[in-house]
């Protein structure tokens, strides 16, 4: 039986945003935005604190909206099966921009580590394939996250699979504030507050 | 799935009119799960180069990329049927709890002369769901009144910061004939 990976999931996603330049990420509920949060603080990141199944469309958004910016969801496998009809919507809309790194534990986290379906046999990678997305990396190790150049190339849309171990770490809690998160952000890419 | 074509859309000079507030808006991104009250529309936006059409596989995708629109500085408009309102119910948390602006333009079934039992309920719940989660809605039961509602939405969406819903009655749109 899968376990998830062994990949620290802060490690990996400190590492995937090193050098991150004018990349815009989006997280997911949950560990992922702790991950994010954790490798730290920046005013184009949004947290997600609910609306789960929805972060890679709040990235696809944002990346129609922001072309020549890069756009990188950072989120966990539970909250994209939420949301794996997106998958086909991004594989129709293609955006070159946009990268979505899905943090694969085989679990949900949050809510007590019960097994989610890639622990037991589903494979959103293949999904996001077979959707039409335009490359994909498999990722097991920290050595094999080459990923910041690809995010940086817009040759998307990427899919990312990063296998990381089921363990709940020590939350590292962003500002739950949505308004406040939303302004920041758009204060970022030049917009005045109103 | 939607209302027929055929019926007496053919002769809705209103989809016109929406489509128009919606092109003066500066709006760019259209989320869309199809209907056929909103096929004339669907159909325009896909021939003009200011849009970016968005077919989704479910409702709620579109209040999703809607917020992350408007992050990103754009306008968006999710077009949909009144079914897929309970679809969006916990995706609209977002646009509550991060005050997004947000327009939705929502084809009514089950109110008038609906043949589909199926319909029915979800019509009937459709502006309760709405108005509970923070979506305010404008009712549109004349063909004259859909441009100036429409206007009026997306300027105080885009203003004002504000989640507005409009819905196109049934009984305006036409019901559903299968031929």
């Amino acid at each position: 039986m899968k376990q998830g990976g062994s990949l620290n999931r802060r490690a990996a996603v400190h590492s995937l945003l090193h050098n991150r330049k004018e990349t815009l990420v989006i997280a997911g509920l949950g560990s992922s935005a702790y991950d994010l949060h954790a490798a730290g603080d920046n005013e184009a990141n949004f947290y997600l604190w609910g609306a789960m199944g929805g972060a890679a469309m709040v990235g696809l958004g944002l990346a129609l909206a922001q072309p020549e910016r890069p756009v990188l969801v950072i989120t966990g496998d539970g909250e994209q099966l939420m949301g794996l009809g997106a998958l086909a919507t991004i594989g129709v809309q293609k955006p070159a921009n946009f990268t979505l790194a899905v943090l694969d534990n085989g679990h949900f986290g949050e809510t007590g580590m019960q097994r989610s379906h890639t622990s037991q046999g589903v494979d959103l990678s293949a999904v996001a394939i077979a959707c039409g997305f335009a490359w994909l990396e498999r990722i097991e190790t920290l050595e094999e996250i080459g990923l910041r150049a690809r995010i940086q190339m817009a040759q998307g849309p990427g899919f990312a699979l990063i296998s990381v171990e089921a363990t709940n770490l020590e939350r590292s809690l962003p500002p739950r504030d949505g308004v406040f998160l939303k302004n920041r952000f758009r204060q970022h890419l030049g917009w005045q507050v109103q | 799935m939607g209302h027929a074509l055929g019926s007496d859309l053919a002769a809705a000079g209103w989809q016109d009119e929406l489509f128009g507030a919606v092109k003066r808006a500066g709006v760019r991104q259209i989320l869309y799960v199809p209907d056929a009250g909103h096929s004339r529309v669907i159909q325009l936006v896909h021939e003009d180069p200011q849009f970016k059409p968005i077919i989704l596989t479910t409702e709620e995708e579109g209040v999703a990329a809607a917020c992350g629109a408007w992050l990103g500085g754009g306008r968006s408009v999710l077009l949909m049927q009144s079914s897929g309102v309970g679809n969006c119910a916990n995706m609209l948390s977002l646009v509550a709890n991060c005050r997004f602006p947000f327009v939705t333009i929502v084809a009514m079934r089950g109110e008038w002369g609906e043949f589909n039992p199926w319909q029915v309920r979800m019509g009937r719940a459709t502006e309760t769901i709405l108005e509970l989660m923070g979506v305010s809605t404008f009712r549109c039961d004349t063909p004259e009144s859909v441009g100036p509602t429409v206007e009026a939405a997306l300027e105080t969406a885009f203003s004002a910061d504000q989640a507005l819903a409009v819905l196109l009655s049934q009984k305006m749109i036409g019901r559903k004939v299968w031929k």
